[in-house]
């Protein structure tokens, strides 16, 4: 028993499948929750007012968006050095997930600086590193519809994705470097000096929960999707060739 | 190595179209400027450096779809992937010429365009010293791209969006290093990590661009 085994597509389709009802339930309940605690049980800001629960839609979509690019780093690689196809398949449905967070976290973002700093974009470091992070997401996807063949086309973009990953990095301290920023600085992290209060990091830790476990079962249940388009054209294949 | 150097360097000199391209695409993007913005001078200077740097950096990647693809069409690709030449090296070489047909000329070119916009010649040091180093970093990185999109029938436009974030570190810091040298602030952090950026570059992406040819080639 390892944790290989999970690269045979049989057993991963019949694992996920028996676990994927349970974490879509944990996520709704979790997510539902998270929200409805965040948004109507919380008090108002003193100095923000309402927009201060945007917060709980903007910052775990914000993690997701790079933890999503993170985890397409970590299962390109496991396809380029072992070469399980259900590794990547799953970095490929992970991309248009990791798309949508980077656009909740930048829409978000956007209708949060209107009215507190009076725009709704400025180049700012965060900003404009999502952005860029954006447009690598973009990259990833075109490369994927871009080439037919489907080895070819995991093998291209996991390179990519590895290239990525460094550059994106890159970009993170250069924008950083380029422009000094109207983004707040971490308001969550281990010593407690300047986290946020604990009224609002307690449904916040809820929602981030929620959108980790919205985002797995999403990848779950794009992977499953991807086996069985493949399955669908290898039969196709066979019909044609019969 | 010499002979696929030179051999690169002499077809895209002689095939008509590569070569000049760039330069007058440079050009085009530094004349429409003053149309767009408006002929103030004050306004221009500052913007300079910028829209420099974003010209030759759009007139780089104009010309990096013709990298691989023409040498994979009749071939000539496969020949290079089994000489013993290594293929890194072949990718190395390719990117180098390149530069010298692109990234060069238009580093020479630059000051003369940065007359219409305006720059003080105090600054033409700094930019032909910018241009010169972070260059290399954009016709290595372009090789990168191109080889991701060798085996495509339309990869042009594909390759523009795969390249163009990547782009964008070097960009800032040779933008940054120009725009401090032309208003006689220190330049030294932005100047290493601009070199830094093309080392690293040279250093490293040859091997994920042979490894990309290797997986097209397959």
């Amino acid at each position: 028993m390892s944790l290989w085994e999970y690269a045979n597509p049989r057993k991963f389709m019949a694992t996920s499948g028996t676990i994927l009802p349970w974490v879509i339930a944990l996520a709704v309940v979790t997510l539902v929750g998270g929200l409805v605690w965040g948004f109507f049980f919380t008090p108002e800001d003193y100095r923000q007012g309402a927009t201060v629960k945007i917060m709980f839609l903007h910052v775990p979509a914000a993690l997701m968006a790079i933890n999503a690019w993170l985890m397409m780093l970590v299962t390109s690689l496991i396809w380029l050095v072992r070469r399980h196809h259900v590794s990547a398949l799953a970095a490929k449905a992970a991309a248009p997930i990791g798309i949508v967070m980077t656009l909740i976290a930048l829409i978000t973002g956007a209708i949060w600086g209107q009215p507190m700093w009076g725009t709704a974009w400025e180049w700012d470091p965060r900003l404009t590193s999502f952005l860029i992070l954006l447009l690598f997401y973009l990259g990833y996807v075109a490369l994927w519809e871009a080439i037919d063949n489907p080895d070819t086309a995991a093998d291209l973009t996991a390179v990519l994705c590895l290239v990525g990953s460094v550059f994106a990095l890159l970009s993170r301290y250069a924008v950083l470097f380029w422009n000094q920023g109207l983004h707040q600085g971490a308001s969550l992290s281990l010593d407690k000096e300047e986290n946020v209060s604990d009224v609002f990091a307690y449904p916040l830790y809820l929602c981030m929960t929620g959108f980790i476990l919205l985002f797995v079962a999403l990848v779950l249940m794009r992977t499953r999707t991807e086996i069985r388009v493949r399955r669908l054209n290898a039969l196709l294949a066979r019909e044609r060739s019969v | 190595m010499r002979a696929l150097f030179w051999r690169d360097i002499r077809l895209a000199v002689r095939s008509g179209g590569g070569f000049g391209l760039g330069l007058a695409f440079f050009l085009i993007v530094v004349v429409l400027i003053p149309f767009g913005v408006g002929p103030q001078t004050s306004v221009l200077r500052v913007i300079a450096p910028g829209v420099l740097w974003v010209g030759a950096l759009l007139a780089c990647l104009l010309s990096l779809d013709r990298l691989f693809a023409l040498d994979y069409e009749d071939g000539s690709l496969d020949l290079m992937a089994t000489s013993p030449l290594p293929l890194e090296g072949v990718v190395a070489v390719k990117a180098m010429a390149h530069w010298v047909t692109t990234g060069v000329p238009l580093t020479l070119v630059a000051p003369v365009l940065a007359v219409l916009l305006n720059m003080t010649p105090e600054a033409f040091v700094w930019l032909v010293a910018t241009l010169a180093i972070g260059t290399p970093a954009l016709s290595v990185i372009g090789t990168f791209g191109a080889a991701l999109t060798v085996g495509l029938k339309r990869g042009g436009l594909l390759l523009s969006i795969l390249v163009l974030p990547m782009y964008v570190p070097t960009l800032i810091f040779g933008a940054e290093t120009l725009r401090r040298g032309a208003s006689g602030m220190e330049v030294q952090t932005p100047l290493l990590l601009l070199a830094a950026i093309t080392l690293a570059s040279l250093a490293i992406l040859p091997f994920a661009s042979a490894a990309a040819i290797r997986i097209n080639l397959r």
